[in-house]
C-alpha cells in the first residue's frame, strides 16, 4: 500500500487523525494547540467526513472548562468526542477529566504541551501542563516527532476504545506542534483497521438514553465511595498490554514498531537517559553518535507514561546499566524530585524488591530538569549529562541548559560539541514577518519533502513583538529521517533577508566554514562590501563564505510583489544551494506557487511567476576581498544612560543572548521595572510623520490616535528653547489658558512603526497643496539622527503640569498629558493601544491595572521590554496579568485591597489625630479628590503626614506610614479583549459588574481572539468570517452593553475613537468618576479584520455611520437628576451596512468563498443593526 | 408595424437594448428588462483590472501580518475555493441564456493582451451571442503619442476578433483626433459594430474635504447634449463604413430613439433612464415609438435607419464645422431689436 508523503506540522498530524476518528469536537483557542481546532473546524466546514463518512460536528466553546464540559456531555451521550488544548486550558479541564476517567469513558485529548504560567506566562513548550493532569486517571501517551504524533493519535484512539481509560496524547508545544516535517500520511484504511467498530458501538451503547435509562454521576458517601473508586483497577492494569497490542497491530500495518518504552543504544550500556517528548529525539541522535564512538550509553524513550508499566520499563533497561538519568521537562518545586524521576526511582526500587529487574544491584538514579518553556536542548547538553554520569557522585536534581549560579543545580557542557552530519543541508533564514520569509520556507520544505527523496524539517522562531517582527527559519534537508529537535548550530547556508539585521544581530554566528551567505542588499555586488559592519566582514573572510547578493526589494517592486520578497529569496536559495537542479527547482517553485496561490486568482500566480523569473538574473556572487576593511561597528544595544537592570538583563535579551543570562540575573518573583520600551530603539519604520508647524491647528488628534505614543506635544515657555537643536520646531501655542507659550509636536523617530494613523486623522490640509497635511510621511533614515536629537530635547522640556488651569476634558487638552504607555510591541496601527494610552494619560499616575491574557497582556507585558511607564515623579500604572478567565475577579481583588487599605489608613489618621495634628488629619480625611487639584492637594498632605510619621515609632504610626499613599485616590482598571469579556471571563465580569464596587472595565473589542490568530468570539459580528466560523458567523454579536445596562447601576459606554474622539474622552472621565462599576466597550480595529490598518479609523467611522456601532453613554447618575440615563452620541444610520462591511476582508472573503450565504447574512445583519438602533433610540427616549 | 432591426448579425425584435449597467448583475434584473421589451441585453462589463485587483486584494489580506507572531501565524481560515476570476460573470451569461429568449451580449474591459483574448474566449464559451469590447484608456503620459494609443485599440480588436467567432462590437470614446478614421481602422481590425460613445467617471472636487471625488455624471432628459455627440458621429459615419452602429448615452425618450435610428444607428442603448425610472420605461418608450411611427405612417424601423445621416440629409454640411459657426450665429441678438 502506498502512502502519501506529506510535509505537515504536529498540530495538523494530530488533527488529521482526530477529525477522522471522532463525531463531536469541542474546541477553544489556546496557543500552541489552536491550529488543531482550526483545522478541524475548517475541514468540517469544507464537508470533509470522518472514516464513517459523516462530518464531525465541531463546536467552539466559551472556555476550555466549557469545552471539557461539552466533551463530557457528548461522551455521556455516546458520541466519539475529542478536544485539543494546552497549558492553562488543560488545567481548566482537570475537574471534568477526573469525572471522565472515573466513569471509564473512552476519549483522547490532544495536547500541545506548554508551560503553565508561574512567575510569568509562557506560550512555549514543556510538560508542566500534562504533568499537572497526571493524577486524573488518564492514560498518557507522549509523541516525540511529527510522525509519531500522527501514529500515536491513532494508537491512543484505538487503545482508549478497548481500555475504556481516557487518554491524553501529548507532544511538545512548538517544537513538535509547529515543526514542519516530512511524514507518511496514514490512509483511511489504516485508521479503519485500527479502530474496532464493535468497540465504537459498545461506547455508543454506554451512552445515556431515555430508551434504556440509567443514572450516572451520583453522590456517594463514606460508606461506599472508596470501594467504588477501586473498581477501575482492572482496567488500568489491562491498559499497558492493550496499548502495546495496538502498537503491534499498527506496526503490522505501517512497519513502524513502537513499544511502551523504547530503548536505543549500546546493548551493554552503562549510562542510560530516560525521558519523553521531542528531547528524546535529540538524545537518540546523540546516543547513536556516541555509540558509534564506542561509548556505552543508551536512552529509554517513555511512550506510555500513564499507566506506568513498571515491569515493561525495567525490561527496557539493559542489565549492564550503572547510572540512570531521568530528564523531566517540568518543575515541581518542593518535591522529592520531578514526576518521571519519582516514577523511575519507584520502578527500580520495586523491581529490585520483587526481583523483576534485569540487574541485581540498583543503578544510581539521578534526575534533572531541561527545556522549560522550549529552552534549547541539544546534543552538547546530552553529552554534558552523559559526562556527568561518569562521575563518582553525579549531580542529582540537576538542571541542564542554563547557568544556575544561585543553587548550582546546572551541569556543565561544552557548547562546541556538535554532531550534525555534513550530508544534511542546514539552512537559516533571517527575515521579517512582513516579507513572507517563513511562508516561502514552508513552501521550500514541501517542495523538497514531497518532490524529492530527501527528508525535510522546518522550525521557525518568532519575535515577541507584533510590529516589525523578526523571524528565523531553521531548515534541514537530508537523506535520513531527521531527529535534530534543536536549532541549527552549524549552518551550511545563511540567508539574511533584511540588510538592517547586520547591525543588530550576529547573523553569521552559526555559519560554518565554507557556508553560503545570501544577502538581500540595497547595494550592488561592487558596493556592498564597504557597507558591511566589521564583524560581518570578519566572519565572511575567516569562514571563507560564498557570498551572494540580490536587491530583492527592487525585484519585488518591479514584479508587483510589493514588500514580499519571499518568492525571490526562495528562488535564490534553490539556485545556489544545489538542493535541486536549478531548472527543476524553478519548475517546482512554480508548481508550488500555483498550488498555494492558484485559488486566489491567476493574477496572483502570474505576479509570483514574474518574481521567480526575475530573481536569478538579479543575483550576483560577491568577490570577497582577502581582508577586513570596514570601520562600521555594531552599535550598543541600549544607550549608556539606561539603568543598570536594563544594561545587565534587558539588553542581552534584546540582543538575542537571553539564553546566557544566569539564574542570579533574573528577578525571583516575576517583578520587573516598568517603562523599559524606551530603551529598545527598534527603527522599524521606513517612513515617519514629520510636522508642519505652519499648517498645524494643534487639535491633538494625531497625539490621541498614535498607537505607540510616538507623537507627543508640549506647551512650554519660550525660554526653554535656548539650547534647542537647530532643526527643533516650535510655534505659538493656541491655548487661551496658556498665553504667550510655545507649542511643539514631536515624533520619536526610532520608536515609530510608520502606521500612518496620525496622517489619516489629521484634519489640517495645506492650502497650497491639499495632498499635504500638518503631518506628512517622509523617509526615516535621512532624518533619523536629527529627529532623535530633537526627540531627546523634547523629552527634556518640562511636562505640562496637571494643575495648570487647563481642563483635561477634550482631545485638544488631553494631548498635553504625558502618556504612561509607550512604544509597545503591538501591531503597527493597532486599534486597541490608543485607548490604553489615553487611560494612562488621564489616570496613569494613580492607576492599578488588571489585564486579561490576550494581545494587551502580550504587548503590555512580554519581555524583553514593557510599555507601561512612569512620570518624572516615579508614578505610573501598576500592572499585572493573572489569567485569561479571571481578570474581572483579579481586578476586583485589587479594588477590595485599595478600599480596605484606604479605610484602615483613614481610621489610623483619625486615631492619630492628636499626633499628626487635627488640621492635617482633617485635610487628609475631607479633601475632595474629584479633580487634579484635589488629588495634588491630597498628595501634598500625604507628604506632610509621612514627614511627621518618620519620627514616630508606635505600631499604629508605622502602619500609617506604610499605608499613607493609600489615602490618595486610586483608579482601578480591568482591561481585556472580547475573548475575555464576552466569553471566557464573562461569568466573572458579570459578577464583578454586579458587585457595585468602584471598578472600571475597558473592553478592547476587536471582535475576535486577536492574539491567537482571529478565532470567533461572541463579539464576532454576524456574517464575518473568522477561525471557528469559517463559513461566516451565523449569529449576531452579543450586546454586552445592553446586558450591563439592565442592572441599572452600571455606567456603560460604547465608544469608537475614529468616529468621535471627544465622546471617548468624555466616556473615560465619566466612567472613572462614577463611584461604582463602569464598563467601556471600545471599538478596536484590528489586523484580524483584514483591513488596511492605516484606514482603521475610517472603518470605525463607517461602523458608527452605518449604525453597526452606536455610540452611547449610560450614566446612572442622570437618573438622580430625573433624566434618561441613556444618551445616544451617534446619529441615525446614514450609510448602508454593506458599505462598512465590504471594506473589510473578514466580510468580503465570504462573498468570494460563498456568495449566496454572504448575501443572506448581509440581509440578516442589516436587519439586526436596524432593529438594534431602533431599540436604542427608544430606550434613549428619542423615539416613541 | 415592423420594429425589427439587425445588429451584429442578430435580428432583434426592436431597437431598444439596455447597455451595460448594474441592472444586469442579476438574473432577476435581466429578466425584468426582457419582460419590459428589451430586444437584447448588454451585460455589465467584466473588468480584467477589477478581477486582478480583487485577486491581489484577497491575496494581500490573506497574507497580511501572517507568519510574524508565534501565537497568530495567520488570521483567516483558508476556504477551499474563492470566486475570484471571471466565473461569476460567465455563470451569469450561462444562466441568462437559459432563462431568456433574447440575445445576450457580453461586455469586456481588459488590461492585458492575454486578458482580452482569454476572457473574450471564455465569454464566447459561456454562450454569449456577441461581445462588446469596452475599451478605454486615459493617456496622461505627455510622451505618449496619439498614434500609439490608437494602435492599442486596433490591436485589441484584432486580437480578440482572431480568437472568437461571435460578432464583436467596440465601444469607444469620442476622444480621437480623427474619429472617422479611427472608426474605419476599428472596422478594418474586425469590429462588426461600433458603440458610440463611452462615458467616463469625471473627477469632481469636494470643497469641504478638499478631495477629488470621482463621479459618473449620469445623463438625463435635462442633458440633451449627451445625445448630440453620438448622433452627429453616427450620422457622419453611416454609409461610409460597413459596420453596425449602436447609439449609447443620452437616450431617454422615444424621440431620442427615433433620432438615433434616423442618424443611422441599428440599435439605441439606454441605462441611466432605466436606473432612474425602472425597466418599465422600455415598455413606455416602445409604445410611444410605435405610436409616433403610426402617426407619421412609418412602416418599419429599417425604413428610417440612416434617413437623416449626413449622406441623406439635405444639408450635409450641417454636421461639419460650419455647423458650429451657424449655432454661434443663431445666438446673436436680433439687430432689429430695440433695447
Amino acid at each position: 500500500m502506498t502512502r502519501e508523503q506529506v510535509t505537515i506540522d504536529g498540530n495538523e498530524a494530530a488533527a488529521y487523525v482526530a477529525h477522522k476518528t471522532n463525531e463531536v469536537i469541542a474546541i477553544y483557542p489556546i496557543t500552541p494547540s489552536s491550529p488543531m481546532g482550526e483545522h478541524a473546524d475548517a475541514w468540517s466546514a469544507q464537508g470533509k467526513p470522518n472514516i464513517w463518512g459523516t462530518i464531525p460536528n465541531v463546536v467552539e466553546m466559551q472556555a476550555e472548562g466549557g469545552a471539557a464540559g461539552a466533551v463530557h456531555g457528548a461522551l455521556q451521550a455516546g458520541a466519539l468526542t475529542t478536544t485539543f488544548t494546552a497549558s492553562q486550558g488543560l488545567l481548566l479541564m482537570i475537574p471534568n477529566m477526573y469525572k471522565i476517567a472515573g466513569e471509564l469513558t473512552s476519549t483522547v485529548f490532544h495536547i500541545a504541551a506548554r508551560s503553565v504560567a508561574a512567575q510569568a506566562l509562557s506560550i512555549f513548550g514543556d510538560h508542566s501542563d500534562v504533568m499537572a493532569a497526571r493524577a486524573t486517571g488518564w492514560g498518557m501517551l507522549f509523541s516525540n516527532s511529527v510522525q509519531e504524533v500522527m501514529d500515536f493519535a491513532l494508537i491512543a484512539q484505538a487503545s482508549t476504545l478497548e481500555a475504556r481509560v481516557p487518554f491524553l496524547h501529548a507532544f511538545d508545544g512548538f517544537r513538535t506542534s509547529h515543526e514542519v516535517m516530512k511524514v507518511e500520511k496514514l490512509l483511511d484504511e489504516d485508521i479503519r483497521a485500527m479502530i474496532d467498530d464493535d468497540l465504537v458501538r459498545a461506547h455508543r451503547a454506554r451512552g445515556l438514553t431515555p430508551d434504556a435509562p440509567v443514572i450516572r454521576g451520583t453522590a456517594q458517601n463514606p460508606d461506599v465511595f472508596f470501594q467504588a473508586r477501586e473498581t477501575v483497577n482492572p482496567y488500568y492494569m489491562a491498559t499497558p498490554a492493550i496499548v502495546q497490542q495496538a502498537m503491534d497491530k499498527f506496526a503490522g500495518l505501517t512497519g513502524r514498531q513502537y513499544n511502551l518504552f523504547d530503548y536505543v543504544g549500546a546493548p551493554d550500556a552503562e549510562r542510560v537517559i530516560v525521558l519523553m517528548g521531542s528531547g528524546a529525539e535529540t538524545v537518540e541522535e546523540t546516543v547513536n553518535y556516541l555509540v558509534a564512538q564506542g561509548e556505552k550509553v543508551g536512552v529509554v524513550k517513555v511512550r506510555l507514561y500513564r499507566p506506568f508499566a513498571v515491569e515493561r520499563f525495567l525490561a527496557a533497561l539493559p542489565a549492564t546499566v550503572k547510572v540512570v538519568a531521568t530528564l523531566d521537562r517540568t518543575k515541581e518545586p518542593g518535591g522529592a524530585g520531578e514526576p518521571l524521576y519519582q516514577d523511575v526511582v519507584t520502578a527500580i526500587s520495586e523491581g529490585i524488591a520483587n526481583g523483576d529487574a534485569p540487574f541485581e544491584t540498583a543503578p544510581r538514579v539521578i534526575g534533572g530538569r531541561y527545556g522549560l518553556s522550549s529552552k534549547e536542548f541539544n546534543p552538547a547538553m546530552v553529552k554534558g549529562l552523559f559526562d556527568e554520569m561518569t562521575k563518582d557522585r553525579p549531580k542529582n536534581h540537576f538542571t541542564v541548559g542554563i547557568i544556575d549560579d544561585v543553587t548550582h543545580t546546572s551541569i556543565d557542557y561544552d557548547p562546541a560539541f556538535n554532531i550534525e552530519p555534513s550530508d544534511v543541508v542546514r539552512a537559516m533564514f533571517w527575515g521579517l514577518g512582513s516579507d513572507g520569509t517563513v511562508g516561502a520556507n514552508k513552501n521550500s520544505i514541501k517542495i523538497i519533502g514531497e518532490e524529492t527523496p530527501n527528508f525535510a524539517q522546518g522550525y521557525f522562531v518568532y519575535d515577541s513583538k507584533k510590529a516589525g517582527a523578526r523571524t528565523i527559519s531553521h531548515l534541514r534537508f537530508g537523506p535520513r529521517p531527521i531527529r535534530s529537535t534543536y536549532l541549527i548550530e552549524k549552518a551550511s547556508f545563511v540567508a539574511v533577508h533584511q540588510f538592517g539585521f547586520l547591525e543588530r544581530y550576529n547573523v553569521l554566528d552559526a555559519a560554518e566554514e565554507g557556508a553560503t551567505f545570501l544577502l538581500n542588499s540595497p547595494y550592488s555586488k561592487d558596493e556592498v562590501w564597504d557597507k558591511l559592519p566589521r564583524e560581518v566582514q570578519r566572519q565572511i573572510v575567516d569562514k571563507k563564505l560564498n557570498f551572494y547578493v540580490i536587491n530583492a526589494y527592487d525585484v519585488a517592486k518591479e514584479t508587483g510583489m510589493g514588500v514580499r520578497i519571499n518568492t525571490i529569496m526562495q528562488t535564490c536559495f534553490f539556485a545556489i544551494s544545489g538542493v535541486l537542479p536549478r531548472e527543476e527547482a524553478i519548475a517546482q517553485i512554480k508548481k508550488a506557487i500555483k498550488k498555494t496561490y492558484g485559488k486566489r486568482g491567476e493574477a496572483v500566480v502570474q505576479k509570483n511567476y514574474a518574481a521567480v523569473d526575475a530573481s536569478i538574473a538579479n543575483m550576483y556572487q560577491v568577490e570577497v576581498p582577502g581582508q577586513v576593511t570596514s570601520t562600521i561597528e555594531m552599535p550598543p544595544v541600549v544607550p549608556a544612560s539606561a539603568p543598570e537592570f536594563v544594561q545587565k538583563v534587558t539588553a542581552p535579551i534584546i540582543a538575542g543572548h537571553g539564553d546566557a543570562l544566569p539564574v542570579s540575573a533574573m528577578p525571583i518573583d516575576g517583578t520587573y521595572p516598568t517603562g523599559t520600551t524606551q530603551w529598545e530603539k527598534r527603527n522599524i519604520a521606513l517612513e515617519i510623520p514629520v510636522w508642519d508647524e505652519n499648517v498645524c491647528i494643534q487639535c491633538g488628534k494625531c497625539v490621541m490616535v498614535c498607537p505607540h505614543a510616538v507623537i507627543r506635544s508640549k506647551v512650554y515657555d519660550g525660554s526653554a528653547l535656548e539650547n534647542a537643536p537647530a532643526t527643533f520646531k516650535s510655534t505659538d501655542a493656541r491655548w487661551k489658558e496658556l498665553p504667550g507659550q510655545k507649542y511643539t509636536l514631536q515624533v520619536a523617530p526610532e520608536d515609530c512603526t510608520g502606521c500612518q494613523l496620525c496622517v489619516e486623522v489629521c484634519p489640517a490640509k495645506n492650502k497650497s497643496q491639499v495632498g499635504r497635511k500638518a503631518i506628512n510621511m517622509e523617509p526615516q533614515i535621512p532624518i533619523r539622527e536629527q529627529e532623535a536629537a530633537n526627540w531627546d530635547f523634547f523629552l527634556s522640556l518640562p511636562e505640562v503640569p496637571r494643575t495648570n488651569g487647563v481642563k483635561f476634558s477634550n482631545v485638544k487638552n488631553v494631548q498635553l498629558l504625558q502618556p504612561l504607555f509607550e512604544f509597545s510591541g503591538a501591531c503597527a496601527g493597532c486599534g486597541e493601544t490608543p485607548y490604553l494610552k489615553l487611560l494612562s494619560q488621564l489616570f496613569g499616575d494613580r492607576a492599578v491595572i488588571a489585564n486579561a491574557t490576550g494581545c494587551s497582556s502580550i504587548y503590555g507585558g512580554n519581555l524583553p521590554t514593557t510599555p507601561w511607564a512612569q512620570n518624572n515623579q516615579g508614578r505610573g500604572p501598576a500592572w499585572s496579568n493573572s489569567l485569561f478567565e479571571d481578570n474581572a475577579e483579579f481586578g476586583l481583588g485589587m479594588r477590595l485591597t485599595v478600599d480596605k487599605q484606604n479605610q484602615y489608613a483613614r481610621e489610623l489618621v483619625a486615631r492619630l489625630k492628636d499626633t499628626i495634628g487635627a488640621e492635617l488629619a482633617e485635610a487628609l480625611l475631607t479633601t475632595d479628590q474629584s479633580d487634579e487639584a484635589g488629588i495634588e492637594a491630597q498628595r501634598s498632605s500625604v507628604e506632610t503626614l509621612k514627614a511627621k510619621l518618620q519620627s514616630q515609632n508606635s505600631p499604629e504610626a508605622r502602619d500609617l506610614l506604610s499605608l499613607a499613599d493609600k489615602l490618595v485616590k486610586k483608579s482601578v482598571w480591568i482591561v481585556g479583549g472580547d475573548g475575555w469579556a464576552y466569553d471566557i471571563g464573562y461569568g466573572g465580569l458579570d459578577h464583578v459588574l454586579a458587585s457595585g464596587r468602584n471598578i472600571n472595565v475597558l473592553v478592547l473589542d476587536t471582535e475576535v481572539y486577536s492574539n491567537t490568530g482571529g478565532q470567533a468570539s461572541k463579539a464576532t459580528p454576524l456574517g464575518a468570517v473568522a477561525k471557528f466560523a469559517a463559513g461566516g458567523k451565523p449569529t449576531a454579536k452579543k450586546d454586552l452593553g445592553m446586558i450591563a445596562m439592565s442592572y441599572g447601576n452600571i455606567y456603560v459606554a460604547e465608544i469608537a475613537m475614529g468616529a468621535n474622539d471627544g465622546q471617548v474622552v468624555k466616556a473615560f472621565r465619566e466612567a472613572e468618576s462614577y463611584n461604582g462599576p463602569s464598563l467601556i466597550i471600545a471599538y478596536s480595529h484590528c489586523i484580524a479584520h483584514g483591513i488596511n490598518m492605516a484606514k482603521g479609523l475610517e472603518q470605525q467611522k463607517l461602523a458608527v455611520e452605518s449604525g453597526y456601532w452606536p455610540l452611547y453613554r449610560f450614566d446612572p447618575r442622570l437618573k438622580d437628576e430625573g433624566k434618561n440615563p441613556l444618551q445616544l452620541d451617534s446619529r441615525d444610520p446614514k450609510v448602508p451596512l454593506k458599505d462598512y462591511m465590504y471594506k473589510e476582508n473578514r466580510y468580503k472573503m465570504l462573498v468570494k468563498s460563498n456568495p449566496e450565504v454572504a448575501s443572506q447574512l448581509l440581509t440578516q445583519a442589516q436587519k439586526v443593526v436596524s432593529d438594534r438602533w431602533a431599540k436604542y433610540k427608544q430606550l434613549a427616549g428619542k423615539e416613541k | 408595424m415592423d420594429l425589427t432591426t439587425r445588429y451584429l448579425g442578430l435580428t432583434l425584435k426592436n431597437p431598444i437594448v439596455p447597455s451595460a449597467s448594474p441592472m444586469s448583475e442579476t438574473i432577476d434584473g435581466i429578466c425584468k428588462m426582457e419582460d419590459a421589451g428589451a430586444s437584447a441585453i448588454v451585460l455589465y462589463s467584466l473588468f480584467e483590472e477589477q478581477i486582478n485587483a480583487e485577486s491581489h486584494e484577497l491575496d494581500h489580506y490573506l497574507s497580511y501580518g501572517i507568519e510574524s507572531f508565534a501565537e497568530a501565524l495567520n488570521y483567516f481560515p483558508e476556504a477551499e475555493t474563492y470566486a475570484v476570476g471571471p466565473d461569476k460573470y460567465l455563470n451569469l451569461i450561462n444562466r441568462a441564456k437559459q432563462v431568456t429568449d433574447i440575445p445576450i451580449i457580453g461586455s469586456l474591459n481588459g488590461v492585458s493582451s492575454g486578458g482580452w483574448i482569454d476572457y473574450a474566449t471564455k465569454i464566447e464559451q459561456a454562450g454569449a451571442d456577441a461581445l462588446e469590447l469596452n475599451i478605454y484608456y486615459i493617456p496622461t503620459d505627455v510622451n505618449l503619442p496619439g498614434t500609439e494609443v490608437e494602435q492599442m485599440y486596433v490591436d485589441v480588436v484584432r486580437d480578440v476578433k482572431n480568437s472568437v467567432s461571435i460578432p464583436v462590437a467596440v465601444k469607444v470614446s469620442p476622444y480621437f483626433s480623427s474619429t472617422a478614421h479611427m472608426a474605419k481602422k476599428l472596422v478594418e481590425a474586425g469590429a462588426s459594430g461600433l458603440v458610440l460613445f463611452n462615458r467616463f467617471y469625471q473627477p469632481d472636487f469636494d470643497l469641504e474635504k478638499l478631495e477629488v471625488a470621482p463621479r459618473l455624471a449620469l445623463s438625463s432628459v435635462n442633458t440633451p447634449n449627451a445625445l448630440r455627440l453620438p448622433l452627429r458621429w453616427i450620422a457622419i459615419l453611416y454609409g461610409q463604413l460597413d459596420v453596425d452602429f449602436a447609439l449609447t448615452s443620452g437616450i431617454h425618450t422615444y424621440q431620442d430613439v427615433l433620432k438615433g435610428l434616423m442618424a443611422g444607428a441599428n440599435v439605441t442603448m439606454m441605462a441611466s433612464e432605466l436606473l432612474h425610472f425602472g425597466t418599465g420605461r422600455i415598455t413606455e418608450i416602445l409604445a410611444d415609438l410605435q405610436a409616433w411611427m403610426e402617426e407619421h405612417e412609418y412602416e418599419s424601423v429599417k425604413q428610417m435607419q440612416g434617413s437623416m445621416s449626413q449622406k441623406h440629409v439635405a444639408e450635409p454640411a450641417a454636421f461639419e464645422r460650419a455647423n458650429y459657426m451657424k449655432v454661434l450665429h443663431s445666438w446673436r441678438p436680433d439687430p432689429t431689436t430695440v433695447n
